[in-house]
């Protein structure tokens, strides 16, 4: 069970949400609520699952990942839903922008054609109409000469305006929910902060919630009011962002708080915690984590830890979550 | 743009001009025209008298800056054989040989892009699987082979369709379907793999991420897009409307310019050959100029330099 705060009916609840390859598992049950208008982080290693657990709750992935589970959008069912449930679903009330926007935009359609596909599919706005839509979208997202960009190629942009772009055509659905999957990984800093302040400053401006999907927790941070961490296909700490911080419960979440570098140092990967994440084919019986824990016991190696509730919206899947030394450790 | 024309038509040329000269060079290498034509018991006088009237007996080098200079003023020679003009020759076969290409062309293009889009659509499925098979055989297996197989079926056993000759459409059918079946398979094997590239790419997520249906996801984000590769190889096949059919021309005795291609060479009948190869490299050379243009219609990358503004 998700442990968030979440008062009132949650915007988007998934349980026991798990996806597999080929037989080969990637998530292994996933419980994730977010509410109205929240921002919510999801960090966790390359790999880990963060990617596939929206793809998974939009229909995104291909046919051949078996998925099962619930994820429901207000009172719809999403998983399994018919595809024109969904299509109304994608890019009108949960949108969602990736990683590298400078391949995830078409390239031979205009920025502008691009906009006013979606404002088509989900406002009904074509013509005139939608193209000074589209261009008031480029202008909410900073892109300067927004007049003139609806004309360019993406091509013709840098990777910060492409996103940006990305961003201005899932705003055109006016989604409840924007999924950013990585949204800045791939761009320098300085135009990683600026988009990360777009994001927040959009937020503001049109209430809806925020997924933020990141491996490094430092982005997360400044942007989220609470963290997911995953691990191997599983969430295994969920805290409050400033209680995460103060007092991180999973030896996983430590080793990732350790690997931060100070706050005006430059980022780097998360890679300060020896070992690797281990290969579906090879988990673990016990805690996936086990192999790299500096904590490990031997009932680690037992049974899947399950979730410890240490206070309000706080959980974490650790057999040692709950022991005093650690946490005292923890709180240092 | 014009630069680039310029710079285009400038290749061409150039293509042409090497492809000219190899020809040349290889047919003088390869045996002595004199001796081929006069037949090997003529009496030696008259094969020196053939060399001094076509120019043989010059060195090669002067021959071939008089046949260069010559291709320049427009006149490609004269056949060896019957002392007509080359290109009046094979001018005359190529209805013949379009008879057969075009609507080849048009087999290849409506069966094996349509194939090859439904193949990378229903990847992995039976139909998929059905398809490569028969693209990989249409592939793989020689046109010659493939034509003797359908004179072997319809012509020999089952006497529906005459093995050869040319009097009239239906001894067509059998070389333009050998034609269409053999370029059919390559393309759908080409349009497959584009499509599947394309349908790899992170913009196709987006559009589905966006809600458009995946019906127009594939037309109006995945088709244009896997276009861009498969305009090479349609180029490609356009180019060869002249030269493609040598082999089936052959194996079905059709008088087309493959035909006298084969007869030419085989006779060292240099003028034709020469004309020939000269019309098949400016074929190709045009279609592949066209390709050129229409990447940068289809691709606007290609159109236009990259003019990139901060973030
Ligand atoms: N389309 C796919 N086919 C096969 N395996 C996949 C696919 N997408 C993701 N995976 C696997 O699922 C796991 C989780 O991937 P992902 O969610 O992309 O990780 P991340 O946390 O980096 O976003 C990885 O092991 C990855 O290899
Ligand atoms: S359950 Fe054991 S191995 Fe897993 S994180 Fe906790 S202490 Fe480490
Ligand atoms: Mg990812």
């Amino acid at each position: 069970m998700p442990a968030g705060v979440v008062t009132g009916a949650p915007l988007v609840a998934i349980r026991g949400l798990r996806v597999a390859f080929d037989g080969q598992p990637a998530l292994r049950g996933i419980d994730l609520d977010v509410a109205p208008g929240e921002a919510v982080g999801l960090v966790g290693e390359s790999g880990c699952g963060k990617s596939v657990t929206w793809l998974a709750a939009l229909g995104l992935l291909p046919a051949r990942a078996a998925i099962a589970g619930q994820v429901r959008l207000g009172e719809t069912e999403l998983l399994g839903a018919p595809a024109t449930t969904l299509e109304k679903v994608r890019g009108g009330r949960v949108a969602m922008i990736f990683q590298d926007p400078a391949s995830s935009l078409n390239p031979v359609h205009r920025i502008g054609r691009q906009i006013t596909e979606a404002l088509a599919l989900h406002r009904g706005i074509t013509g005139g109409a939608a193209r000074s839509e589209a261009r008031r979208l480029l202008d909410q997202v900073g892109i300067p000469d927004a007049g003139r960009r609806l004309d360019a190629y993406p091509h013709e942009l840098s990777g910060g305006q492409n996103q940006r772009v990305m961003i201005a055509i899932a705003l055109a659905g006016r989604p409840e929910l924007l999924v950013a999957d990585e949204p800045t990984t791939a761009l320098d800093v300085t135009i990683q902060a600026q988009i990360l302040a777009l994001l927040q400053q959009l937020r503001r401006e049109t209430g809806m919630a925020l997924v933020l999907i990141s491996h490094d927790l430092g982005v997360v941070a400044e942007t989220c009011e609470r963290v997911c961490v995953m691990y191997a296909g599983r969430i295994v700490e969920e805290a409050p962002t400033a209680r995460l911080f103060a007092a991180p419960a999973h030896p996983y979440t430590r080793g990732l708080l350790g690997a931060l570098p100070p706050m005006d140092g430059p980022r780097r990967r998360l890679s300060a915690i020896p070992g690797g994440v281990p290969e579906p084919w090879a988990m673990p019986p016990g805690c996936a984590f086990a192999p790299r824990c500096p904590h490990r016991i031997g009932p680690c190696d037992g049974a899947v830890p399950s979730d410890a509730m240490l206070a309000t919206g706080h959980r974490a899947a650790c057999i040692r979550a709950t022991v005093a030394p650690l946490l005292a450790e923890a709180a240092e | 743009m014009l630069r680039f024309l310029l710079g285009r038509i400038g290749r061409a040329a150039l293509t042409i001009a090497m492809v000219v000269t190899f020809a040349f060079v290889v047919l003088r290498l390869s045996g002595d025209p004199a001796q081929i034509i006069m037949g090997a018991d003529a009496p030696p006088e008259a094969v020196d008298a053939f060399r001094t009237a076509w120019g043989l007996d010059q060195p090669v080098w002067v021959q071939y800056f008089h046949y260069f200079g010559a291709i320049l003023s427009g006149d490609l020679g004269r056949s060896m054989r019957d002392g007509r003009d080359a290109l009046v020759l094979v001018t005359e076969r190529i209805p013949a040989t379009l008879a057969l290409t075009l609507p080849a062309l048009l087999i290849k293009i409506g069966l094996g892009i349509p194939a090859g889009i439904y193949a990378a659509l229903h990847r992995n499925s039976l139909a998929d699987r059905i398809v490569m098979v028969v693209a990989v055989a249409g592939f793989t297996v020689p046109s010659f082979v493939l034509g003797l197989l359908l004179v072997l079926v319809f012509a020999v056993q089952l006497g529906w369709l005459p093995s050869g000759g040319q009097e009239g459409w239906r001894h067509a059918i059998l070389p333009v379907i050998t034609l269409g079946l053999g370029g059919a398979a390559v393309l759908a094997r080409f349009t497959r793999s584009a499509m599947l590239e394309v349908l790899g790419q992170p913009y196709i997520r987006t559009a589905s991420a966006k809600g458009v249906p995946w019906r127009a996801v594939v037309t109006r984000h995945a088709l244009p897009n896997a276009a861009i590769p498969t305009v090479t190889i349609i180029g490609f096949m356009v180019g060869s409307l002249i030269a493609g059919a040598v082999v089936v021309e052959s194996v079905f005795s059709w008088p087309g310019v493959g035909r006298l291609l084969v007869v030419a060479v085989a006779n060292r009948d240099l003028a034709v050959v020469q004309c020939i190869l000269l019309l098949v490299a400016t074929t190709m050379v045009c279609a592949n100029l066209v390709v050129d243009l229409l990447y940068g219609l289809l691709d606007p990358r290609l159109r236009s330099a990259p003019r990139r503004a901060g973030a």
